[in-house]
């Protein structure tokens, strides 16, 4: 009996070592990703750098136009894809009844989220570039990534509005107020950070996605900023997709500087989200 | 007085509710169409790789291009056979899964079952910002680092090879597949776990007699949603695979997946032309496949969320 027990307690002690040790090898290898690249990443970045436009076959110079490729393809993102999203997570959390319809959109949303990026830019090259005719340009990359964007962020706003108790709404209704302006004045406030942090997630994700602006929005090199948003531009992932197989014999400082800035820039915009929301959180209590 | 007031304002006559009670109509319907917007996207994606395909039905065949041995494009008169791009395609996934299933489940275990919330939390955020890093930036990171420690370990001429490109899509699905397979045993009932500790199990026994089997399917709708992440993963395996379409023989073969296939290829073909509808028909069965995947691990994952909703 006391050796039953012994022998679960070994062997106890060997499974926590040993899903301990698979955790912390994964945490590992992504602190090691993330070392690497600010190690490696952080001698090629100066103000020159993020400020000035690739010279000699992109072997020398910065990586302005690129950066400002990203976030105007980003903004765009954002200008379809938050009126949609927001919209449809209102839907869902606040108008459809709980029946088979809202049953197959949840189902069509997650499914969303499961397409390959690559079958969106396909999407976008038949849909936005070819028959709507936009060309490869920075309105058909804005439009094929909201696309690719608007699972997160539907999700995210239904559930930061699911969280929002219905005494407000009952509150609020029974003042006189409509549904809409209800929502509107009251629901969709309160819901805020949950739905920005989302949002923001989401939209960072996007930035940092290269099959989908594969064929139907980036350029290979483009000296000048884009004048209108049917121009094409230069975009940060496929710029290192570029410079990592395609240009030769270039310092490879550059690429991991730009690595490093687009890692930044992503991680950045949802750390601050996280950190936000969070305080937001702490002020308001239901 | 004031009775042809109320009266008015029972009928919505006054001004502020007559415009206010429109715009809610109107507002309900606005939405009510926004909301169906995932399932417009879904049939329109399958409509118009479905209608850009259809030269490459007609001219070449759908069980000609399933079966067809040989992926050669751009010669005089060109084959499409899909076979190496599957089978390309496949090995990565496998192998991928292989690597990081294992890994990637114990961790999801230990963090739900026997970390403290402060563990919990870093570990959780930091496998977070692994699932944020841009797969281009993971196919760089695989050249300058896998590559060159594969081709040297196993003595390879090349570093770039379907292991290659598993290893790195190892970690690209892990951190999908530690959260989701937390999420569900994590959603498992403490009474469970209290009932079993209660009988004289350790907590070792609990988690293997009691919660993994309870959380098992939503763990393999995890391992689902990976599976389905890394068929779909474009940039790092279009990097790190070498791209060459024959069926592969050994996991160190360079090989070319349906999706390196599309990224390489749709930027050269001739616009309307056989080729560009070869790519379209290929797109559109990598999104039938994903599709599938997807929606089974949808189906069980909520399953699973109403199992314990009582």
């Amino acid at each position: 009996m006391s050796n039953r027990i012994r022998s679960a307690r070994i062997v106890q002690a060997l499974a926590v070592g040993i899903t301990g040790a698979a955790a912390v090898f994964i945490v590992a290898a992504a602190l090691f990703l993330l070392i690497t690249i600010v190690i490696r990443g952080a001698p090629a970045i100066s103000w020159e750098f993020i400020t000035e436009p690739p010279r000699g076959q992109m072997k020398e110079g910065g990586i302005y136009p690129v950066i400002v490729g990203t976030l105007a393809l980003t903004l765009g993102t954002a200008a379809f894809s938050l009126p949609i999203g927001i919209a449809a997570g209102i839907f869902l959390s606040e108008y459809a009844a709980r029946g088979r319809v809202t049953r197959l959109i949840r189902l069509a949303i997650s499914n969303m989220a499961g397409v390959p990026s690559i079958v969106y830019g396909l999407f976008g090259l038949a849909l936005f570039v070819n028959l709507a005719g936009f060309g490869k340009s920075i309105i058909a990359g804005a439009l094929t990534l909201a696309c690719l964007t608007l699972p997160v962020i539907i999700t995210a706003t239904e559930e930061a509005l699911r969280q929002i108790p219905s005494d407000l709404r009952q509150a609020s209704l029974a003042l006189g107020a409509t549904r809409w302006r209800t929502i509107y004045k009251i629901v969709l406030p309160a819901a805020a950070p949950g739905i920005v942090t989302g949002s923001i997630l989401g939209l960072s994700r996007a930035a940092g996605e290269t099959a989908p602006i594969l064929f139907t929005a980036v350029a290979y090199y483009k000296r000048q900023l884009p004048d209108s948003i049917f121009s094409d531009v230069m975009a940060l992932p496929y710029h290192i997709y570029i410079l990592a197989t395609q240009v030769t014999d270039r310092p490879i400082d550059i690429v991991w500087g730009t690595a490093l800035v687009l890692v930044a820039g992503v991680t950045a915009l949802s750390v601050l989200a996280a950190v936000w929301r969070s305080n937001q959180r702490r002020k308001v209590r239901w | 007085m004031r009775a042809p007031f109320i009266a008015k304002w029972r009928a919505g006559l006054l001004g502020r509710p007559v415009t206010s009670r429109a715009a809610d109509g109107l507002v309900r319907k606005v939405i009510a169409l926004n909301g169906w917007a995932a399932i417009f996207i879904l049939a329109a994606i399958f409509l118009f790789l479905a209608i850009n395909s259809n030269r490459a039905l007609g001219e070449v065949g759908f069980v000609a291009m399933l079966t067809g041995r040989e992926w050669y494009p751009t010669i005089a008169v060109p084959r499409f056979g899909f076979l190496p791009l599957l089978a390309g395609s496949a090995a990565v996934t496998v192998t991928a899964l292989v690597l990081s299933v294992p890994v990637s489940v114990a961790a999801a275990v230990f963090i739900s079952e026997f970390a403290s919330g402060r563990v919990k939390e870093v570990a959780k955020a930091i496998i977070e910002f692994m699932a944020a890093v841009p797969s281009v930036v993971y196919g760089f990171v695989g050249l300058a680092v896998v590559a060159p420690w594969v081709q040297q370990t196993f003595s390879q001429p090349s570093g770039l090879s379907a292991l290659t490109a598993a290893i790195v899509l190892a970690f690209m699905i892990a951190p999908t597949i530690v959260s989701i397979s937390e999420d569900a045993l994590h959603a498992v009932p403490n009474s469970l776990r209290q009932g079993s500790l209660a009988l004289g199990n350790t907590r070792w026994q609990t988690t293997y007699k009691v919660v993994i089997p309870s959380a098992s399917s939503g763990v393999l709708a995890a391992v689902m949603l990976g599976m389905g992440r890394a068929i779909g993963e474009t940039m790092a395996v279009l990097m790190l695979t070498g791209n060459a379409a024959i069926i592969p023989t050994s996991l160190f073969d360079s090989v070319r997946t349906i999706t390196g296939t599309i990224a390489a290829e749709m930027g050269n073909v001739v616009q309307g032309g056989l080729h560009q509808s070869v790519l379209f028909n290929l797109g559109l069965v990598l999104f039938t496949i994903t599709f599938l995947i997807n929606l089974v691990a949808d189906l069980v994952l909520e399953k699973q969320r109403r199992r314990w909703q009582r």
